[in-house]
């Protein structure tokens, strides 16, 4: 997981440089956000020159998974004292979740597993912030980084990332109809596109399964000798 | 150089920092007895997916604002060069710099 996020931290690092993003704002936000596709998002926005409104809506939508993350871990939190539940909660991304959820569900001790959870939290966090900061220091070595693709960097980066969740179809129905929205709403203002394009695509994604569960067990009896 | 002043920008982090952390906050310091919809559930594992694909797909298939399918645009066969990439070795790396690759041949030798 460590290693997983390194290329993503210097990716972000490089590319918020490169969009002109202040050092401040990109060490900034993975210090305070700490939250990888939110991060990508608000820079590919901030690049467009998107309104402020526009950019913390994106935000709450790409990460309003990190409540679902908390709904979940909430059981093995309920005995904790509330500051480390707040400490915890400010350092809740998918890595973390991932490996402190498997490890809780295994190994119920309550107070090792809030060590455990707070040892991975704190290694993913210094983690990223110094893979972030060597994005920054190659951003500005590489001053002509503009130049060479930095726009494409960005569609590369996201393309990775999609590509390697399309194994489930709902997931690659609700790209295609987000992609295929987005494409026909760009001209939209503020951005409304990408909202728009987001809904559709998950509401794509939500019908599809649903769909497909109902063909499955539609087709579940013909199975039964 | 992005068209934000200083304090715009701070506001822009300020938002996002409260934004993300009240959602991390919800649940497991205010929501002791709430339960998370099942629908919203299954909505969520959408959301990366679509916003990244809505983010994208405008780029490379529009990348100077009208659709442009040409061979002047470098950015589609960089694009799906990434995916064939990805699906293939199932690695993120490899499939950002094979994207590269073609894209800095493209624009080298087709445009």
């Amino acid at each position: 997981m460590l290693v997983g996020a390194a290329p993503f931290g210097v990716i972000f690092g490089t590319l918020a440089i490169g969009s002109g993003l202040p050092v401040w704002l990109t060490l900034g936000m993975s210090l305070l956000v700490f939250g990888g596709s939110s991060q990508f998002v608000a820079v590919s926005l901030i690049s467009s020159g998107a309104a402020l409104p526009v950019i913390w809506l994106t935000t709450f939508v790409v990460n309003l998974r990190h409540a679902l993350y908390s709904a979940t871990l909430l059981p093995y939190a309920r005995e904790l004292p509330a500051r480390w539940r707040w400490a915890l909660a400010f350092w809740l991304t998918d890595e973390t979740f991932a490996v402190v959820e498997n490890q809780l569900r295994h190994h119920t001790d309550a107070k090792d597993g809030a060590w455990y959870w707070l040892g991975s939290s704190l290694a993913m966090y210094f983690n990223w912030q110094f893979w972030t900061l060597v994005g920054v220091v190659l951003g500005q070595s590489i001053p002509m980084l503009a130049t060479l693709g930095l726009d494409f960097a960005m569609v590369a980066t996201f393309a990775a990332i999609v590509a390697l969740q399309l194994h489930a179809r709902p997931v690659l129905f609700a790209a295609l109809v987000a992609g295929t929205v987005a494409l026909l709403a760009r001209e939209l203002p503020y951005k409304l596109g990408l909202m728009l394009a987001a809904l559709a695509g998950v509401a794509a994604g939500v019908i599809a399964e649903k769909l497909s569960e109902r063909v499955s067990r539609a087709a579940e009896p013909q199975a039964l000798p | 150089m992005n068209g934000y002043t200083n304090a715009e920008s701070a506001l822009i982090l300020l938002g996002m920092v409260l934004v993300t952390y009240c959602l991390r906050l919800s649940f497991l310091v205010f929501g002791h007895r709430a339960a998370f919809p099942d629908w919203l559930k299954r909505a969520l594992r959408y959301v990366p997916a679509a916003v990244l694909t809505a983010l994208i797909v405008p780029m490379a298939l529009a990348p100077q604002g009208a659709v442009d399918v040409s061979l002047h645009n470098a950015y589609l066969p960089g694009a799906i060069a990434t995916v064939a990439v990805a699906l293939w070795t199932r690695q993120t790396l490899a499939a950002i710099l094979g994207g590269f690759v073609v894209y800095g041949l493209w624009r080298l030798w087709v445009v």
